[in-house]
């Protein structure tokens, strides 16, 4: 196959839609104006921001005073966290999670502890799932606040929130969930899945970076994260990015429009790369749940090699996508996330990540089978690693 | 992460890849737990090191280096080999981004390691000429240096 450009890398950020794009651009200039204003004019970006706010609401199944602009998905698990913390802290101080969290929840939770509550992280056992008995014998009488992320952003299991849900609502227990995978990937429904707080981020599913939401359940008035002007009720301060927002709201009503047909097509793709590769390649660990996994995630340890040689010679070949090795996360130990699975370092060492969206394709599979195999070939004849 | 053009050279095709049958100098270093491994081998003749190949488990850089460090060694003596350090290494690659600067001590410890294993094989105390008795004496001694404190964690 003639070399192409493959993006496989969705988990990690997706390209804008050229649909979002086009709802964006009034907004940069032509209604310019500020939200806040009196005048006409301002009045457009106006309606453009509560537009979006009820299309995010809409996905969701929420009202729109329950969803809240900001800048990303780290920036809404800061506040719901710390929020919640600061909220519930004279009931108790107990907190719940797990350990693969993305870094913006697990070091939110560190600042916590240094503020003494005290954390409890739950088994993801070698499939990458909580266990609802877990979380019910976890619970304690100071148990405040439960985070449980909706599907892991590096093995793609997604956890299950609905059952979740309703056991923190019978125990009156704050839950928060880190959608940021989710959303736009696998249907999510705020009422039914008995969520308090969500997290959710736009450049996972085609809008640009630096525009996320929070959901805030009515009726829990934790405190505010950002002071300063009245934008977004007096709860998240600061001029409202009108454009971003548009393109979020937009990105967001397309996404979950299409979410049957897509996420069918896109598992299809994930299904393939993983069998191919199974087939293709011997010695190769499947990371992750192979049902209850995002449409889009495939993540496999290539024995023998190593992640961040992989990825160097894949993107000599066109190709991006992600390890979890020491070497690609800037430290000297693998990802927090393989490790919470159980793997040794060695396998951890050798994971690979392809995220599919939108615009991945089957050629974009076809190509990385043809690609992949001879890489792993060179690469273990390279190594002093084989079996034994 | 940024690589120079001769890391990616030596990374995408590296020079003296493989074993020697006959080697009579053999030296490992590094860890799984690590994420990397260098395995070198050596065949030596009257003090020169004649022919060099290595094996590596590791990041881009790992292998850059062991590929430049094989042929900054070869040809040379067993004393021009115990001189070459990973600075030399690391420079000769134009350099590397400090989080990836322990894979250069890698390679010069892979150098090392197979000469401990030449002297020990002739019945030869490596100490005063290599500086070490041992491989574990070695990776011991630089463990606080170049940033393989992840070992003792794994």
């Amino acid at each position: 196959m003639e070399k192409r450009f493959v993006y496989a890398d969705n988990a990690a950020t997706t390209r804008v839609s050229d649909e979002v794009v086009a709802a964006m651009l009034p907004y940069f200039t032509e209604n310019y104006g500020n939200p806040s204003a009196v005048y006409g004019f301002a009045g457009k970006a106006k309606e453009a921001i509560e537009k979006a706010r009820g299309q995010v609401a809409a996905a969701l199944n929420a009202e729109p005073s329950e969803i809240f602009f900001l800048s990303c998905g780290t920036e809404a698990d800061n506040w719901a966290l710390k929020g919640a913390a600061a909220l519930k802290k004279d009931k108790g101080r107990h907190i719940i999670s797990t350990p693969f969290e993305h870094h913006a929840i697990l070091h939110s939770l560190d600042t916590l502890k240094k503020e003494g509550f005290e954390v409890t992280f739950l088994p993801v056992y070698d499939n990458g799932r909580v266990k609802v008995e877990d979380l019910k014998a976890a619970i304690r009488e100071d148990t405040i606040l439960v985070s449980i992320m909706f599907a892991n952003n590096e093995i793609g299991s997604v956890q299950p929130i609905a059952e979740i849900g309703a056991v923190c609502r019978e125990k009156g227990i704050l839950f928060h969930t880190d959608a940021v995978q989710a959303i736009g990937h696998v249907p999510v429904d705020v009422k039914a899945m008995n969520i308090d707080m969500l997290s959710l981020s736009g450049h996972k599913f085609h809008a640009p970076k630096g525009i996320g939401a929070m959901y805030l359940r009515k009726g829990i008035s934790i405190p505010n994260f950002m002071d300063g002007g009245g934008q977004e009720k007096r709860r998240r301060a600061g001029t409202e990015s009108v454009p971003f927002i548009v393109g979020l709201g937009t990105a967001i009503e397309i996404a979950t429009n299409k979410l049957p047909e897509e996420s069918k097509r896109v598992a299809a793709l994930r299904d393939k790369l993983i069998d191919g590769i199974l087939e293709r390649i011997p010695d190769v660990k499947v990371n992750g749940d192979r049902v209850h996994r995002l449409p889009g995630n495939v993540n496999v340890s290539i024995k023998f090699v190593e992640g961040e040689s992989l990825l160097m010679m894949l993107d000599a070949n066109g190709i991006c996508a992600a390890s979890g090795s020491a070497c690609t996360s800037g430290s000297l130990d693998p990802s927090h996330v393989l490790m919470a699975i159980g793997l040794d370092h060695a396998t951890a060492h050798g994971s690979l990540r392809f995220s599919f969206a939108d615009y991945s394709t089957e050629e974009d599979v076809d190509y990385i089978l043809e690609k992949l195999p001879p890489i792993v070939e060179r690469l273990r004849a390279m190594s002093p690693l084989g079996r034994e | 992460m940024m690589y120079s053009e001769k890391v990616m050279d030596h990374f995408m095709s590296p020079r003296n890849v493989g074993e020697i049958a006959d080697a009579n100098a053999i030296g490992e270093v590094g860890n799984p737990t690590c994420g990397d491994i260098m395995r070198i081998y050596m065949k030596i003749e009257n003090g020169v090191i004649q022919d060099v190949k290595f094996k590596t488990f590791g990041c881009g850089a790992a292998v850059a280096t062991s590929s430049m460090a094989t042929e900054m060694v070869k040809g040379k003596t067993i004393a021009e080999a115990l001189q070459l350090s990973n600075k030399a290494v690391a420079d000769a690659l134009d350099g590397l981004p400090p989080v990836k600067l322990h894979c250069s001590v890698l390679a010069e410890d892979a150098i090392k390691a197979a000469l401990i294993d030449y002297y020990k094989r002739q019945g030869i105390d490596p100490k005063p000429i290599v500086g070490y008795d041992s491989v574990e004496e070695m990776e011991c001694c630089h463990g606080h240096d170049h940033g393989h404190e992840g070992c003792q964690n794994g």
